[in-house]
């Protein structure tokens, strides 16, 4: 049996399955996985149809970070660390809404773990509601548009810098527009003991509104125009960044998706673009990303 | 070895003597100072387990739901809303058939908020599939720390457990405590061998999710496991007092009740003090008995339908209510009854947040019933004449 699948149910064209892959290639299977309730655990784990080659547990919505710093505890108590890393994999909600103080929690008691958020910027798996990594003007089932509402108002919550904030050994964004910088970046976390968090981001198909063949091409123009930036810290110093080689504008990105059509007409829209583009803008400025 | 210590010493020391490998908590009246004891051990190089402090009781519970997952012998404590914070992870780790062991040192719940002892606490948790005892003094709870790890882990049952100690009545009080030896907790209570565990060699997926064709599968075997405890349960109450020659009696203690026209029914520290008033009375001529609950889950019915079968009244002390219906051991007792013995039944709903319990009121409360001067049915005693008002 391999690592995950076959047999996931999961949308063709899906994002995640990529970086599952890759994150459990790279680490060649010595994973005790740790997963919350969403799209991941529904697709992959129903009784009698497992897909995980490795160790696996659902815990709870909220509780996946603290779940993994009890097996991280009981490998340490039991003499049994060598038998493999202890790795979450969790939506965008359950990392950074209802689970948000157990990730913290981890993170400052600084356990031995992987924490990967993949990123699908919604719940997708009660039907597209927004999160707090739900971008602005993005249309959810929760901040629809209408008269006097162009799909969410207010930000993006920002995971990576609230990682590196808690001081933990490594921290890095990374897409699964690049499997390969992806595989890399576990690789590298792995060789720091403590905790380590990698921000994935993972396009939706029905969320987004994409074809299933688009996946790896919207999820790099995330990175091309700066709204998804490729940063890798280490000890809370930003060590490398993937570099842009050509700037792409982000209407291009919010053009290939359904969730962002209504910015072209809305009264609203405008701004929300114009407001895109600066973050874009500043990413590029902040992380220096533009190739000279 | 016999020494005057605390409640929450007694039960640390217990606790210690397990072996757990993982422990972790979070602080809440009345609870911390047993963690604050075996973080003290932890800290002095006693106990050799990872001491873990967690940022609430959500992740106390998750932490030693991971922990137990993955093969550790783990505790953890808590009380009140600690308790009410932890309810969802309880019900998964008693579905994933985890044998968490822990105290709850019992507190009533907010609003409004008290930090004194009643049993409203773990009565939320009546349902999960978690195995309840409540403990009468210290030494028993002591003594049935090791007991609960050996029944919860035991393959024929394999569920969480909690021992329920009153807060403050006994996890404050000093009393004489003959504290366990290690050899004889060793003697007694075997290293913690999973059916199934998280592990690379042999990889299993835990917290599956199942749909209808599944799923009512897994609850009734929890139901199955639950019967099953019962005489397991049974057993280790045995041994475990021929190896350490303390016997509490098994779920239920049945005191004068052969021939007792009113029995009165309590629970935990409570017993003590209503024993005393049985005695007396006892020594009066009058027909009374008691009848201590000591497992409340699984709930021992037949154990008291046998004890009450020649009880005209039965008055049940409740420490919690159940708002809208009858209290909880009350709903329990009735059920058990039903269909063999129809004794009066007197609900006397008593102590809730700590309100003074004075052992006259007992005594009133059992010579009212037993003079017949007051009806059957749901009272409360020792409230106050008041107006209602929304707080
Ligand atoms: C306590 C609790 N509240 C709500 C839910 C319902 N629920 C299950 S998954 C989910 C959303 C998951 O979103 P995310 O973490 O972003 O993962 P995704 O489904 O997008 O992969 C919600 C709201 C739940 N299972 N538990
Ligand atoms: S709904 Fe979205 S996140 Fe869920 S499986 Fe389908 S594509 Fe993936």
């Amino acid at each position: 049996m391999s690592y995950f699948g076959p047999g996931h149910g999961a949308c063709p064209g899906c994002g995640f399955p990529i970086a599952v892959k890759a994150v459990l290639e790279a680490l060649e299977g010595k994973a005790f996985v740790v997963n919350p309730t969403g799209c991941l655990e529904i697709v992959s784990s129903m009784y009698n149809r497992n897909v995980w080659g490795v160790p696996y547990i659902h815990s709870l919505f909220e509780n996946a970070a603290a779940v993994a710093a009890g097996i991280e505890a009981a490998l340490r108590a039991l003499n049994r660390k060598h038998e493999g890393h202890v790795v979450v994999f969790a939506g965008d909600g359950a990392t950074a809404d209802i689970g948000f103080g157990m990730v913290s929690g981890a993170f400052d008691r600084n356990h031995d773990i992987l924490y990967i958020c993949y990123d699908n910027e919604a719940y997708q798996n009660t039907g597209n509601q927004q999160s707090a990594l739900t971008p602005p003007g993005a249309r959810t089932t929760t901040t629809p548009v209408g008269k006097r509402q162009p799909g969410k108002i207010g930000k993006k919550k920002d995971m990576v810098s609230i990682a590196v904030a808690h001081g933990i050994p490594y921290v890095a964004s990374a897409s699964v527009g690049y499997p390969n910088d992806l595989k890399r970046k576990v690789k590298r976390a792995v060789e720091f003991e403590g905790a380590k968090y990698i921000h994935v981001h993972a396009p939706c198909v029905t969320g987004w509104g994409i074809d299933g063949k688009q996946t790896v091409e919207v999820a790099r123009l995330a990175v091309e125009t700066g709204l998804y930036p490729l940063v890798e810290f280490e000890h809370g110093k930003l060590v490398r960044v993937m570099k842009i080689k050509e700037k792409k504008p982000v209407e291009e990105y919010l053009k290939a998706q359904r969730r962002f059509r209504h910015l072209f007409k809305h009264p609203e829209g405008r701004k929300i673009i114009e407001e895109l583009q600066r973050i874009a803008d500043e990413n590029i400025k902040r992380y220096n990303l533009l190739q000279q | 070895m016999r020494r005057v210590v605390r409640g929450f010493y007694a039960i640390a020391e217990a606790v210690r003597l397990c072996r757990p490998n993982v422990i972790c908590a979070y602080p809440i009246t009345p609870q911390t100072e047993i963690v604050e004891n075996l973080a003290e051990m932890y800290a002095n190089g006693e106990l050799d387990a990872e001491y873990i402090t967690a940022e609430s009781e959500f992740a106390a519970a998750s932490i030693v739901l991971g922990a137990s997952a993955a093969g550790a012998r783990v505790f953890t404590a808590t009380s009140s809303q600690g308790l009410l914070l932890m309810t969802e992870v309880l019900f998964n780790a008693a579905g994933m058939r985890l044998p968490i062991v822990m105290v709850v040192a019992n507190r009533s719940v907010s609003a409004p908020l008290s930090i004194w002892n009643d049993h409203q606490d773990s009565m939320t948790v009546r349902d999960a599939g978690i195995i309840q005892m409540h403990a009468e003094n210290n030494q028993e709870a002591h003594d049935l720390i090791p007991l609960a790890y050996k029944v919860a882990e035991d393959k024929r049952v394999l569920l969480p457990f909690i021992l329920n100690v009153d807060g403050f009545k006994l996890t404050h009080a000093y009393e004489p405590v003959d504290l366990l030896s290690q050899e004889v907790v060793d003697s007694f209570l075997p290293p913690y061998d999973p059916v199934v565990k998280l592990s690379t060699e042999k990889p299993v997926a835990m917290g599956c999710y199942a749909p209808p064709p599944y799923y009512m599968e897994f609850r009734v075997a929890m139901e199955y496991a639950m019967e099953r405890a019962k005489k397991v349960m049974e057993e280790a109450f045995k041994e475990w007092s021929e190896i350490i020659g303390r016997d509490y009696g098994s779920h239920v203690s049945a005191e004068h009740c052969e021939d007792a026209e009113v029995v009165a029914i309590a629970m935990g520290s409570l017993v003590g003090l209503v024993r005393d008033v049985v005695e007396e009375m006892r020594k009066e001529g009058k027909k009374v008995g008691l009848l201590k609950i000591r497992t409340f889950r699984p709930f021992p019915a037949e154990e008291v339908r046998e004890a009450l079968k020649n009880a005209n009244k039965v008055i049940i002390f409740e420490r919690s209510l159940s708002i809208g219906s009858d209290p909880p051991v009350t709903l329990e007792v009735k059920s058990a009854l039903f269909g063999s013995s129809s004794p009066e039944i007197h609900s006397v709903v008593i102590g809730l947040g700590g309100r003074d319990i004075p052992r006259e009121q007992i005594v009133k409360v059992i010579s009212e019933v037993y003079e017949g001067k007051v009806k059957p049915g749901k009272r409360y005693e020792g409230v106050k004449e008041f107006e209602e008002v929304i707080p």
